[in-house]
């Protein structure tokens, strides 16, 4: 597996850290107990096409949002994270 | 069939040609008092505990594949029960106990055997920790030494006790635990379990749920058609979400990708488990000659059976700064199977939201253990609707009423259990 990032290139799997599913929000702050428990600990666990969080540590330390396919490891997009400051920089 | 020294030497002086399949590859019936999904150890171990200690025997084993062809069939075989948390250490004792007597109660050779299980450790707050582990196990009957580096030099004078960066200062060591043979731990539950009537089903894979006018699940709904069932268990390690998604459940729970290493065969030189504590690396030496060894999980959400080379990379690192000898051994085969990461590392054994759906899931990458242990109290929790004393803590609502039971203190991040 070979990420693709928006700022440096392709690259070797190692210079990336995962985060998880890109899907879940966090909750506002009086949105209740079941709703961060929902943000917390429930996850979809897409068998099939999955939208994801990584790190690119190990090169331009920015949050990237990867489109990769969980049963094939098939990556399909890779877009700066929103909010990541890298992404505004590379703008 | 029942084995022994006899029908061994009767089959011998028949030249071996008259053996019998050791269980029975049954066709579906249309309803069961109890159905479990997945036809690995945990699975098996289930059913065969169902008929022989609940004397529930109408109870059928689906499995997609074929039996032992998921994690049952790919991890590196290691029993112990060291660990440290309330809820983890009398389960994991309980297994270990039954481990210790299950080739007598399944007339089956499984290869249980106590080799030792040693932890090393590099630092001294690292002895600390592993020395307050021990105690924790030693006062729940549990035996468990703590070495010193003298000590060790002694048993296993090849390890790099000089590492410049991580001294080998001693060790953790559970004599009690081992290895077993994983495919026959799979067989043997089956043979036993099918000689009690218990029907497995290959190539049946699950596709829904059935439910009656109350929302209860009354069966499944499945390749080889409809099956119904008094109560439903689910023990399907890696595919767990997919199964609960048929419910309409979303778990705590994420897939996640461990590949598991052997080299060529070589000599007898590792005489017990051993695993490096300042990577993440386990060894053990197969009896067929094989280092059967591993190491980090991925990382990532997978449900691909196989990994990546970076993970590779770090476990081969592993060895070659715990035991340099082994640089010049060859890799033979890699692979890799899906594990269910739970938010907090602990296996979850409940009852499901679903009336009539049992869930048995969550067991990270240290399920293998646990089998025999998996096996008897999710019978329990199937025949009697309570959970079994030493399961009473994998509730499912833990999460939400914040009493997780995080063994290694991570958190909800799954990749890091």
């Amino acid at each position: 597996m070979r990420i693709t990032c928006p700022f440096c290139g392709e690259r070797e799997l190692g210079e990336f850290t995962y985060l998880g599913d890109a899907k879940p929000q966090r909750p506002s702050a009086d949105a209740g107990e079941d709703a961060v428990y929902d943000y917390v600990y429930l996850r979809d666990n897409i068998a099939g096409v999955m939208s994801e969080h990584w790190y690119h540590g190990g090169g331009c330390r920015a949050w990237l949002k990867v489109t990769r396919n969980t049963l094939t490891h098939e990556i399909s997009a890779v877009e700066a994270a929103a909010g990541a400051g890298a992404a505004k920089v590379g703008a | 069939m029942k084995y022994s020294i006899f029908s061994l030497a009767r089959a011998a002086l028949s030249g071996h040609k008259n053996w019998q399949p050791t269980w029975r590859d049954a066709a579906p019936k249309d309803r069961y008092d109890v159905v479990i999904i997945g036809g690995g150890g945990h699975g098996l171990a289930t059913a065969w505990f169902l008929a022989s200690e609940f004397g529930i025997r109408n109870v059928a084993v689906l499995e997609k594949g074929w039996i032992g062809s998921g994690n049952a069939g790919r991890n590196t075989t290691i029993i112990r029960s060291n660990y440290g948390l309330p809820g983890n250490t009398g389960f994991y004792e309980l297994s270990m106990k039954l481990w210790e007597r299950m080739e007598q109660d399944l007339n089956y050779n499984a290869m249980v055997s106590q080799r030792g299980v040693l932890n090393l450790y590099h630092s001294d707050a690292q002895r600390d920790a592993f020395a307050r582990r021990g105690n924790t196990m030693r006062i729940n009957g549990i035996d468990a030494e703590l070495l010193d580096q003298a000590a060790l030099r002694k048993m296993l004078p090849f390890l790099n006790f000089e590492n410049a960066r991580f001294p080998i200062q001693g060790g953790l060591l559970q004599r009690r635990g081992g290895t077993a043979r994983h495919d026959a731990v799979v067989w043997g539950y089956a043979h036993a379990a099918s000689a009690l009537g218990v029907d497995i089903i290959q190539n049946c894979e699950v596709t829904g749920f059935t439910r009656d006018a109350n929302g209860r699940v009354a069966g499944v709904e499945t390749s080889r058609g409809e099956i119904g069932a008094g109560k439903v268990g689910m023990a399907v390690a890696g595919s767990s979400s997919r199964v609960a998604a048929m419910a309409g459940l979303r778990l705590p729970i994420e897939s996640h990708v461990l590949q598991a290493f052997v080299s060529e065969a070589i000599k007898p030189l590792l005489p017990n488990v051993m695993t490096f504590g300042a990577g993440h690396f386990y060894v053990s030496q197969s009896d067929k000659g094989g280092l059967v060894f591993g190491g980090d999980i991925d990382g990532y959400n997978s449900y691909a059976q196989r990994g990546n080379l970076p993970v590779v990379e770090d476990v081969c690192e592993g060895g070659m700064a715990l035991i340099p000898m082994i640089g010049r051994v060859r890799l033979l085969r890699q692979w890799g199977g899906i594990m269910d990461m739970s938010m907090d590392g602990t296996p979850i054994i409940d009852k499901s939201p679903v009336d009539g759906l049992y869930i048995n899931a969550g067991w990270c990458y240290g399920g293998f253990k646990a089998t025999p242990g998996s096996g008897f109290v999710f019978a329990h929790l199937l025949a009697r609707d309570q959970s079994h004393k030493e399961a009473a803590l994998f509730r499912l609502d833990r999460f939400q009423r914040g009493a997780m039971i995080d063994e290694k203190g991570q958190g909800a991040q799954p990749n890091l259990h």
